[in-house]
């Protein structure tokens, strides 16, 4: 699998972000592959949460933080939309499970909805919710209990409700930050089985510091460190063959 | 191990002393209540249950009915409370969520010091400044124009509840954790929306909680309240009409009551407002916890 022949949903050019003065990612140059599962690894600190906080606009959210640069999704500059918007197109998946504790797993799913106002018909809102639900795995379990909280149900299965809340609003690129790091071993597969199953639906940009399981998940994979991208490619290539010597040396645990 | 004995030692004796302190609590409440009743038993065996619900207050005739001030209590602290919530709740959201803390502190720190004013200063306020505007209100509405009066009671107390209720819910909305503000904005949610769907309905219990607190203080709030409320024992008729509230009457009659009977009829007010306010707590915590974000 080859990175010239893939459609690419994402593109940044000389993408840097700052927290005030702290340049946390610099001069980012990347092509993200379309309906692929593209995975992000470094050791902490190494800048690509941040960098996958840029692709949904979420960086700005802190005080102090600002972009330079451009990233490209399909072509469109997301710097220059509203980033309403594209929070829309580019949905998150976050580190610890996140349900809103107000709402039921029903009222979860459909959050999205809700929480910008859209009211959808009742046999609608009924068809997305099982959909989202079943994409995420999650419909045989909780199918009966719709109507309780989201916060009454294990971390695994509140992930996949999260999961499940953000593919209901149809995003074109579900960005997952560590998104199994707070769960058990087999929750994690669990998530991560539902990631592999879910490329056919839509790009998935995950972070990961357990490098076995961007093996297992990943089709491409960047390496951050300090800051920069120093090398990206196919999983298999870039675990078996690392042109850089940074990488190397991360893949063989010289370094975390 | 020597050092370990003395340190059981101290131990004990701070233990000891904690629950002296923590009974003496409860004894000082059971104790107010007693005295309270003992004071105003003359009042209770002459009127019986008729004293809630009779509205004649006439201490020529030995006449006591205490309705007309649980009414105006009631009237002036919910009014005070409808008319403060808002605000509250807005301000409460700018100095918790919207602010920048460069902006909040100082502003948080000013409404500190708001609660700190004492009640005789806000009703010297009021008499200077809110009964000339009341007394416009009431021409503007065709209404007896006293400027005193119950509204005008109500303005001074929603005022001065104002700082209790919002500093609670500030305090509640600051804690409304980053991860579930994030997960609304990364589906796509404004700010706005947030706050509405997301942040709001998380703090609701404690927002409801700072709004009690502010009732509480509201419905035994005496000084500022007698200074401008017109002090007239009779049962009011519109939010415009003078009247008294229980504090007040108590207040304002105390040391002039020479009767026995007319003493035991206010301390019996007393009486009242403390078990009111016992229940209003009492109904607020059962709310409290029904709206709890488990």
């Amino acid at each position: 699998m080859s990175l010239e022949r893939l459609p690419i949903i994402f593109r940044t050019e000389d993408l840097c972000a700052y927290y005030e003065d702290f340049m946390a990612i610099k001069h980012i140059n990347i092509k993200i592959p379309q309906k692929q599962v593209t995975a992000l690894m470094g050791p902490s600190g190494c800048g690509k949460t941040t960098f996958i906080r840029c692709l949904n606009r979420l960086h700005e959210l802190t005080p102090g933080a600002r972009i330079t640069g451009s990233i490209y999704l399909r072509d469109q500059n997301i710097l220059q939309l509203d980033p309403i918007v594209v929070r829309r197109r580019v949905g998150m998946v976050f580190q610890r499970p996140n349900p809103f504790p107000t709402m039921t797993i029903y009222e979860n799913v459909l959050a999205g909805y809700k929480l910008l106002g859209i009211r959808l018909p009742r046999n609608e809102a009924d068809e997305i919710a099982e959909w989202a639900l079943r994409k995420a795995a999650l419909w045989e379990e909780v199918k009966d209990i719709l109507h309780r909280r989201g916060t009454f149900l294990s971390g695994g299965q509140q992930q996949r409700l999260c999961i499940a809340r953000a593919l209901a609003v149809k995003p074109e690129v579900l960005l997952m930050d560590e998104p199994t790091s707070a769960l058990d071993p087999k929750s994690s597969l669990q998530i991560e089985n539902l990631i592999v199953e879910l490329k056919e639906t839509v790009t998935i940009v995950i972070v990961t510091h357990n490098m076995p399981q961007a093996g297992r998940i990943s089709d491409f994979t960047a390496f951050f460190y300090l800051g920069e991208l120093v090398e990206f490619g196919p999983t298999a290539e870039l675990f078996t063959n690392p042109k850089d010597p940074r990488t190397e040396e991360y893949l063989t645990g010289k370094f975390s | 191990m020597k050092f370990n004995l003395a340190g059981q030692f101290y131990d004990d004796i701070f233990r000891k002393i904690s629950t002296v302190m923590a009974l003496l609590i409860i004894g000082l409440v059971i104790g107010i209540f007693i005295t309270l009743v003992i004071e105003s038993w003359p009042s209770i065996k002459a009127f019986g249950l008729r004293f809630i619900w009779t509205t004649t207050w006439d201490p020529v005739s030995r006449e006591f009915g205490a309705l007309p001030f649980l009414v105006g209590t009631l009237l002036t602290s919910f009014l005070a409370l409808i008319i403060a919530t808002p605000f509250a709740l807005a301000g409460a959201i700018f100095l918790g969520e919207i602010a920048p803390p460069r902006l909040a502190n100082p502003i948080s720190f000013i409404m500190e010091l708001l609660a700190g004013i004492p009640s005789v200063i806000y009703g010297l306020w009021a008499l200077f400044y809110l009964v000339p505007i009341v007394r416009w209100l009431e021409i503007k509405f065709g209404a007896p124009p006293f400027g005193l009066g119950m509204f005008t009671a109500s303005l001074v107390l929603a005022i001065m509840i104002l700082p209790y209720a919002l500093s609670v819910a500030r305090d509640v909305i600051k804690l409304v954790p980053q991860d579930i503000k994030e997960a609304a904005y990364g589906l796509g949610a404004t700010r706005w929306e947030t706050i509405l769907h997301v942040i709001v309905p998380y703090a609701r219990s404690g927002i409801f909680a700072g709004i009690v607190l502010a009732l509480g203080r509201a419905l035994g709030e005496t000084m500022a309240v007698t200074m401008v409320i017109g002090n007239r024992s009779a049962m009011p008729h519109s939010i415009w009409d003078l009247g008294n509230t229980m504090a007040s009457v108590i207040a304002n009659e105390f040391t002039e009551a020479t009767e026995d009977v007319h003493l035991a009829a206010l301390v019996e007010i007393g009486l009242l407002l403390f078990v009111i306010t016992v229940i209003v707590n009492l109904i607020a915590r059962l709310i409290i916890i029904r709206l709890k974000v488990k």
